[in-house]
């Protein structure tokens, strides 16, 4: 089971699985994700549905090694088996519940930062599949992290690439593109953001500014993901919303995105001694001066 | 042994203050010696008033006088005929209010021990490798049931003796339900009491596939119409958390007792090597007075806080059983009763600083009997702590509800199901525990998979 049927590294510190995971291919749509443990008393982690195969039985994870538990991920191998895979969890994305001639009428702009790329993909894929077309704005830090813009050119009307140092495609971060996008006569009557918080915060500043409903996908801690621990909460207007049941997709506008970044943090030290413990094995002692 | 008949044969405990900074379990149970000399208190009643107390009615006195005799074998076959999980009913029933509060030893002294020596048989039990017996031969009819709580665990174990194909789907990585999220390892040890009695339900051949939460990897309808089960069983508990909507709820350091208690029983961040981290705190205040809010005061206090449990109403009225609170009290745990929040103030950094309280009075009693509790006007005060941990009480997740077309539930979000069978308002589908009356017992989970069982046997046998 959730055996590991291909894997290839997107960055230094991106990588792409396609795992068997056949109750999650059967009914998953785009916006849903899966909870993956890498090993018996590993930690339960969130991971957005990046592809899916129904045939074959398959989906696509990609994820970028931030902390202790997805360096542990990063380990494992072409081959090798993920211990659990839980999902489809959280609400498909809106865009699959609308109708789709009037969804047609729209259009439609995606907003992708770092591997918030990657989650990107299935909702401009299965839009295509309608025959919905929609544009896609890709941003990264430099040219170097770019991922799957081949990709995106087979599904997307339009990809636009954008990195902060310039050092490929368009000079500058996903608001600068959004902004020259509209100055150079394009109009957006819905957008949809997927990336890092601070990305979706100032998109969503710009998106307010410039009159385009925005949705986000948010991405707080979480431990279960079915709705029992309530870790996910995300304030969503004057309402305390479960990520993990009612979204992770939310109207943007009215997300609180200093509270969910300051809720992000929460166990950071904790996590910064596990990573420390992981690197330096078991000679670290917490830094004494003497070992 | 000489034995006061008017007085238990007392337990042998952790000592308070060497136990509230383990997590091993607190009580060591009757040895055989004090198990014969406690079941010698029994009066072997004809009309025996603790079996009415005992919503599985298993028959007590019957395995007390197996113990008497030193029939230990015996005594767990008679158990194991009603109750599916012995070790651990013994160890967390409120038998106070259940069969210890009918026994007629109860009336002049002390009622028979008869959780501990339930206890004590399901350990022997499980350290001489007795299991449960299969009474029917394999039918293969295939029924499915939902969530391996009490109640699943319970319908699941009866349907095999049966002779029925049963599988059991699990929405975490590990099955158990609350057994292994929610009560601690110190009350409830999981590898050694929990996984062992899921292992017997397993060794009557239910087969249990976890990762699978029911209303988003599979429907009730696919399993009925694609996946070829005849009928499902609903124990899919009562998991959802409350909050206060107060101010300040989603502050760092805010928690509710199911994340809290998940975080350190199931995801086994009590110790130090686990991956999945868990708050250090200095200073924790509790709020609720319920059997969770005990569990994750004492969690919190191993874990090295000083703990305050922060209750509306007085002493009296705490919901929790007797001996969970004295256990408490004596670990250290303060109580600041009839005292309520009204918000919970952060840092500059929005991380909890203090729980602003005010007094409560009690009035007059309500409907429920309770004397309901009003602030006192201008007693605002806070007390300084880094965590705040909500028990509020839990209802039922609306998933499968939500995704099962004819499911009905009601104003409190519990499914709708007869009393004795369990029969929902869909056809072929049942349900019980936790998701039919709300945040119950272990007990009573398993009475009802068991009501449920006799009535899907019936059911498919027509
Ligand atoms: C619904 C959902 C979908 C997600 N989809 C993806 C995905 O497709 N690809 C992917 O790479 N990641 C995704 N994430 C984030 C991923 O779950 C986290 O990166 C991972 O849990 C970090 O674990 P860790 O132990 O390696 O890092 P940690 O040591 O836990 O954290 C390292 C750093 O990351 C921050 N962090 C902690 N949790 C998160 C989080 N949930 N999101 C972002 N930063 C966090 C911490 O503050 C810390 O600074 C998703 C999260 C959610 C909730
Ligand atoms: C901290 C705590 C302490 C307690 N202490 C005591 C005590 O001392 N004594 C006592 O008698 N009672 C106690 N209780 C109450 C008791 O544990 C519950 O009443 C009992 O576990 C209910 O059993 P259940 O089978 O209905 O549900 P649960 O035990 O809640 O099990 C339900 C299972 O269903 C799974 N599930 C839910 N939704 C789905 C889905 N959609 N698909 C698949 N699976 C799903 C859940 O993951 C869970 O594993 C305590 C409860 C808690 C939380
Ligand atoms: S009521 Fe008490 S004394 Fe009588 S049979 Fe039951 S346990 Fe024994
Ligand atoms: S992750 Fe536990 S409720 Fe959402």
């Amino acid at each position: 089971m959730y055996k590991i049927l291909s894997r290839t590294n997107l960055t230094d510190i991106i990588i792409k699985m396609e795992v068997e995971a056949k109750r999650v291919s059967d009914r998953c749509l785009p916006g849903q994700f899966v909870i993956v443990r890498c090993s018996e008393d590993g930690e339960r982690i969130p991971l957005t549905i990046c592809d899916y195969d129904r045939e074959k039985g398959t989906i696509v994870l990609v994820f970028q090694i931030v902390g202790a538990s997805t360096k542990v991920m990063a380990e494992l191998k072409e081959g090798d088996s993920f211990t659990d895979i839980v999902g489809p969890l959280g609400m498909p994305s809106e865009l699959c519940e609308m109708d789709i001639e009037e969804l047609k009428k729209l259009n439609l702009v995606f907003i992708a930062g770092g591997v918030g790329t990657a989650p990107v993909y299935p909702q401009v894929k299965w839009l295509k599949e309608k025959g919905i077309k929609a544009d896609v704005i890709i941003g990264a830090r430099n040219k170097d992290l770019v991922i799957l813009e081949d990709d995106f050119k087979n599904v997307a009307e339009n990809v636009y690439v954008t990195t902060d140092d310039g050092s490929y495609g368009r000079n500058g971060n996903v608001c600068v593109c959004l902004q020259s996008l509209i100055d150079e006569g394009k109009t957006y009557d819905k957008c949809i953001a997927i990336g890092p918080l601070i990305m979706m915060k100032f998109a969503v500043q710009l998106t307010k500014k410039l009159g385009i409903p925005t949705i986000v996908s948010m991405n707080p801690i979480m431990v279960d993901g079915t709705g029992m621990c309530g870790a996910c909460r995300v304030h969503v207007g004057d309402e305390i919303k479960f990520a993990c049941i009612d979204g992770p997709e939310f109207d943007g506008w009215l997300v609180d995105f200093d509270e969910a970044m300051r809720r992000q943090t929460m166990y950071k030290t904790e996590e910064g001694r596990k990573m420390l413990e992981l690197e330096e094995g078991a000679t670290h002692h917490g830094g004494c001066g003497n070992c | 042994m000489e034995v006061d008949v008017m007085k238990k044969v007392p337990v042998r405990e952790q000592e308070p203050l060497v136990r509230a900074k383990n997590f091993d379990e607190v009580c060591y149970g009757y040895t055989l010696e004090e198990a014969q000399a406690e079941a010698s208190r029994c009066l072997n009643c004809k009309n025996a008033q603790c079996m009415k107390g005992c919503p599985v009615s298993i028959d007590i006195p019957g395995f007390i006088q197996q113990i008497k005799e030193g029939n230990i074998e015996e005594a767990y076959n008679i158990i194991s005929k009603s109750s599916a999980l012995p070790a651990v009913c013994g160890r967390v029933c409120p038998q106070e209010t259940q069969c210890e509060g009918k026994c007629i030893r109860g009336i002049k002294g002390e009622a028979v021990s008869i959780g501990k020596l339930e206890r004590f048989v399901a350990d022997y039990a499980m350290e001489h490798g007795l299991k449960p017996r299969k009474e029917n031969e394999p039918n293969g009819i295939k029924v499915a049931v939902i969530g391996s709580g009490p109640s699943g665990l319970t319908c699941a174990g009866d349907l095999a003796k049966k002779g029925y194909d049963v599988t059991i789907f699990e929405a975490l990585h590990q099955a158990g339900g609350v057994l292994v999220y929610g009560i601690p390892e110190f009350r409830l040890p999981k590898e050694r009491v929990v996984a062992k009695e899921i292992e017997n339900v397993k060794a009557l051949g239910v087969k249990i596939e976890t990762n699978v939460v029911v209303g988003r990897s599979v429907t009730i309808d696919e399993l009925l119409e694609k996946e070829g089960f005849r009928a499902v069983f609903i124990g899919s508990g009562a998991g959802l958390p409350k909050f206060m909507n107060i101010p300040g709820e989603t502050l760092n350091g805010v928690f509710s007792a199911n994340e809290y208690l998940t975080r350190s029983n199931l995801m086994k961040s009590f110790r130090e090597e686990s991956p999945t981290p868990i708050m250090k705190s200095k200073k924790v205040a509790v709020v609720g007075g319920g059997n969770v809010a005990m569990d994750a005061a004492r969690t919190a206090l191993r874990l090295g806080a000083e703990v305050h449990i922060v209750y509306r109403r007085g002493e009296e009225e705490l919901p929790a059983r007797v001996e969970e609170v004295h256990h408490a009290k004596e670990e250290g745990i303060i109580f600041d009763l009839l005292t309520n929040p009204v918000e919970i103030i952060g840092d500059d950094k929005g991380w909890v600083k203090a729980i602003r309280c005010v007094k409560m009075e009690l009035g007059e009693p309500d409907e429920s009997g309770r004397r309901s509790p009003q602030a006192i006007e201008g007693s605002e005060f806070d007390i300084d702590v880094d965590t705040v941990i909500m028990s509020l009480g839990t209802s039922p997740n609306p998933l499968i509800s939500m995704t099962t077309k004819g499911l009905e539930i009601n104003k409190k979000k519990c499914i709708i199901a007869e009393e004795n069978t369990g029969k929902t308002t869909r056809d072929g589908v049942y349900a019980g525990g936790d998701a039919v009356t709300g945040a119950a017992t272990v007990i009573l989970a398993m009475g009802a998979g068991k009501d449920a069982a006799k009535a899907i046997d019936e059911f498919i046998k027509g």
